[in-house]
Order: structure tokens, then sequence, then C-alpha cells
């Protein structure tokens, strides 16, 4: 491995085990994520996935092995990480204008009452390079799904970070919105070299756009290229039962159990 | 004391009795600490916590009444513990009201047995629960304005902080920021501002206060800053109006007035405002095309 390929690791997991001191969710998981990938993390409810982020995030320890972020340690509040929770909207009462709460997303961590004129700079340059410089001055609480998603990952980005870790961030989104997001987290990736890994439950719309997946499912994980996870071995051995991975002629997925014949993606 | 038509005659009337004075002093701190520690109150979607924490008080004041204390010591501490516990024993908002209830209602419980324990009259009581403006000491007006200040320089330290943990805590706690720790002393600043607040409308129309003004506002204004002026401006009228109507018109008790005032600007917003705004810009969409 050159020294080049050791600076450009974002992400390396080795025999990494994850869960709680009772409960292991998930065991030995060996990957790299490299800069510049767009990597989707997929597999049922309750499998883990957002557990991967609590320790990239350094919000959890992992109970064996070992995880590396930036080749160092996890510590909470990494700054060169930009974190979209997973959220279920905003209260319908919450009127506060989107501006604030990116501007706060980059000087909110400062003790102190002032609002500095260079956060609001960073704060509209983040929603500009999201495209929603127009939705500034509009309030939280009056914004669509779509509009909000690009709110949070304005609040992502506002603190220029290398790694965005994205939680579900298409779910109650309809398909045209859902493809539009992902064309833009696509754009971050590309434009600024920026690292990203957002959980999905649905593969489909990310396909196009993906270096990686990584399929977390029945206590595994399986990483690699999208071509190289999404087959029927793969996933057979990932779930421990007959899976088949069926395409269609657009290039869709579906994973099919065989002795269950019916669609479970 | 009947007004005349001389607005200054009528201001200097007003403040012509020490007792006023005090209420009016008192009653100012009190409406620029609630109309603040409110926003943060309804931001967080803790109201029912200051609720809680009013009635938590309550059992402090009978207790302190008690042992022959100004009540104000008793609500500081009973409403100090029991925020710190509340953000302790739960430190995520959202799931609060159980363990809330519960710490709730032994309070209560402990608050009666203190009253049947106390042998003396029953004023005490009745001001601890519906508030007693107009028996403000210049102790309590000193003891008001200390409590005042603290919450205002401990506001102005973490203003930030405690604006985004309260938005967006998910985010907050990743960035590294001491959520835990806001958390306790946001109850900190619910418990000292609801022990001071109490001296005006009592732990039982604390909302009034506390709550009510902060609601309004956020439903005024979209950014942070305007709605705690909103909120505050709000809370200040109240009580000086509220003060002004019991001196010069039927002398009924003071939070009555006080939250009657409040209740008419929530109604106005809520119902009138609502529906003047949407024709408003429908107006200026109109204009511009």
């Amino acid at each position: 491995m050159s020294g080049n390929t050791i600076a450009s690791e974002i992400v390396a997991a080795r025999n990494l085990t994850a869960g709680y001191s009772d409960n292991t969710v998930w065991r030995e998981a060996s990957f790299n994520i490299n800069r510049g990938e767009f990597v989707a993390i997929i597999g049922p409810n309750g499998a883990g996935k957002t557990t991967l982020f609590r320790l990239i995030l350094g919000l959890q320890k992992p109970l064996d092995g070992n995880i590396e972020i930036f080749n160092t340690e996890p510590k909470r509040g990494n700054p060169l990480i930009g974190y979209v929770p997973q959220r279920h909207g905003i209260d319908s009462e919450t009127n506060i204008e989107s501006l604030e709460l990116v501007r706060l997303a980059y000087s909110g961590k400062r003790w102190g009452f002032s609002l500095s004129p260079q956060d609001r700079e960073a704060a509209l340059w983040a929603m500009r390079d999201v495209g929603a410089e127009e939705l500034a001055h509009r309030s939280l609480n009056v914004l669509s799904g779509g509009e909000l998603q690009r709110i949070f990952l304005a609040e992502a980005l506002v603190s220029r970070p290398d790694l965005l870790l994205l939680d579900e961030p298409l779910s109650n989104l309809d398909l045209k919105r859902e493809k539009d997001l992902v064309q833009l987290v696509n754009r971050v990736v590309r434009s600024r070299n920026v690292t990203a890994l957002l959980i999905a439950h649905n593969i489909n719309p990310l396909l196009p756009f993906l270096d990686k997946v990584i399929f977390i499912a029945n206590g595994k994980v399986a990483t690699g290229k999208p071509e190289e996870v999404l087959t029927s071995e793969s996933l057979t051995d990932l779930y421990g039962v007959p899976v088949e991975v069926l395409h269609d002629s657009r290039g869709n997925v579906a994973i099919v159990g065989i002795e269950q014949h019916h669609g479970d993606e | 004391m009947a007004l005349s038509v001389n607005f200054v005659t009528d201001l200097q009337e007003l403040f012509r009795y020490p007792f006023m004075q005090h209420a009016l002093e008192a009653g100012t701190i009190v409406a620029i600490i609630a109309g603040i520690v409110g926003y943060f109150v309804v931001l967080r979607r803790s109201s029912f916590a200051a609720h809680a924490l009013s009635h938590i008080g309550f059992a402090g004041a009978a207790g302190a009444v008690l042992f022959a204390v100004s009540p104000v010591y008793g609500l500081l501490l009973f409403t100090g513990v029991g925020g710190s516990a509340m953000a302790v024993l739960s430190p995520r908002a959202a799931h609060r009201d159980v363990h809330i209830g519960t710490v709730l209602a032994f309070m209560l419980g402990l608050g009666v047995l203190f009253i049947s324990l106390y042998a003396g009259n029953s004023s005490q009581t009745y001001s601890i629960l519906f508030g007693q403006i107009l028996g403000i000491s210049s102790g309590d007006v000193l003891l008001t304005l200390a409590a005042g200040v603290i919450i205002l320089a401990v506001v102005a330290v973490v203003y930030r902080p405690l604006l985004f943990s309260s938005l967006d805590e998910d985010v907050a706690e990743a960035k590294g920021m001491p959520t835990f720790l806001l958390g306790i002393v946001f109850m900190l600043l619910v418990a000292v501002a609801t022990s001071i607040a109490v001296q005006v409308v009592g732990v039982l129309l604390i909302f009034s206060l506390m709550v009510t003004p902060a609601a309004i506002a956020q439903q005024l204004a979209k950014r942070a800053r305007t709605a705690i002026m909103i909120s505050v401006t709000i809370a200040l009228v109240a009580t000086w109006l509220g003060l002004s109507i019991a001196y010069y018109g039927p002398p009924y008790p003071v939070s009555f007035y006080i939250t009657t005032l409040v209740f008419g600007f929530y109604l106005l917003v809520r119902f009138v405002y609502r529906r003047v705004r949407p024709l408003t810009a429908y107006r200026a969409a109109l204009k511009e095309t």
C-alpha cells in the first residue's frame, strides 16, 4: 500500500464488532472507505446501520475490533464530519428560519451571544451550494420534505467537512425528490471530493452513483462495489438463507428470498 | 385612586406607595426573565417541565412557611433540586414526561403534608398558589434582582449552544457539544425563573408568564432574538397593565388581570393575526404582479 493510499483512507474498520453490552448487533466487519467515495449503507430495519454511524461519530465504542477515522480513533465532535441524523420532520410549531439553523450549525458551539457576519456568510455559502438559497428566510415548519433535507445537508456542509454521514435522508420523499436529492449528494461528493455514507432502504435510486455498498443483515456485514455485493451468492451468504438478486432492464435490482417468493429489499 | 386625564400624574400616582413600587420593580424583572427563559421552554417543548417545576416549588414554599422562612428560599431549593433531577433522570428532552410526572406527584403530596402541618393562617398558601405581587417587600425585590441578573448572565454565556441544542439535539451531540450539561443548566434556569415568577402569578398561573408570551412570540417571529424581544414585551405589557388596572380599576387580584391580558394576546394572535397575515401576503403578491 503506498503512502498516498493511506492518506486517502477516510474510514478503516478491522474485525469490527458493534452493539451494546448485552447485545451484539453485527460482528467482524472489515472495510476501507477512501476519499471521494459515495457509499450506501443498506439493510433491513434494526440491522445496525445507524450503529455504524454512532461508532464513526465516537458516540459509541466498538465491542471488539478496531475502527479508525482519518487514521485516528473516532472522537465525538470531530469537525471533519458533517452529520444528518434520521429525522421525522420538523415540529409544526417550530417557527425558525432555516438560515438561523444553518448559522447555528456553524457557530453554535461557541459560547456567548452574538452572531457574526462571518457565520452568516458561511451559512449562505452552504445553502447556495445545495441550491437552497431561496429558502434562507423561510421557516423550517413550512418547508417540504425535500426542502428540509436540503437545509439539513447545508447544515452538515457549513463546517466544510471531509466526511458526510446521512441517515435515511430519502425516507418520506417522493420519487422525484428522492432522485433530486441523490443527484445533489453525488454532485457535492464529486465536486468537493467529499466522502459520503448514506443510509437507505432502497438502493435503486443510488445505484448509478455508488462506489461502494455496505450491506448489513443478519448480524453480518458485506462490503464492496455494488456489483460485488449485490449478487445472489454474496447475499445468500450474508442472510444465511437462499436469496436471489434480480435485475430489470434498467439495471434496478430486487432481492428475493428463494423459498419465500416475496420481495425483501 | 381614580384615573385623571393627565398621563404623567397618573404615572406618578402609580409609584406613590412603596408596595406599588416594589410590585412594579419585581414585576418588571420577572417579566423580562420569564419572557427570555420561556422562549427556550417553548422551543424545547418543555412546558410540562416548567409547569411541574412550579408545583414542585409549591412543596418547597409550603415547607419554608412551615419552618418560618421566606417561601422563595424553599422555592429555589426545591425547584433547583427537582429540575436537576429531571434533567439527570432522563437526558433526552423528548422522553421526560413520565419521569417529570412521577416527581411532580410526589412533590405535590409533600406540599399538602406541609400545609396540613402548618397551623398559621391560610393567606400564605393562597399567595403561593396564586401570587401576591402587592405583598412584595424591598428585600424580595433585591433577591429578585439578584436572581434576574444571574439568569441574564448565564443566558448570555450559553445562548448559542443552548439555542442550537434546543433546535437540533442530535447534531449538537455529534458536534461534541455538552448537551447533557446544557440540559441541566436549562432546567436550573427554569427553576430560578419559576421561583421568582411565583411571587407575581403564583405556582398555578406560572404558564401565563413562562409559556404563553413565548408561544405567542414564536408564532410572530422566525428569528430567535426577535421572538425573545416580543416575548419579553408581551410579559412586560401584561404585568404593567395588570398592575395599573388593579390599582385604578376594580380591585381584583393582579394575577387575574395578568393572566387575562396574556390570554387576550394569545387569542388575538391565534385567531386574528393568523387570518390577517395570509391576506396581507396575498395583497402584496397581487401588487407585485
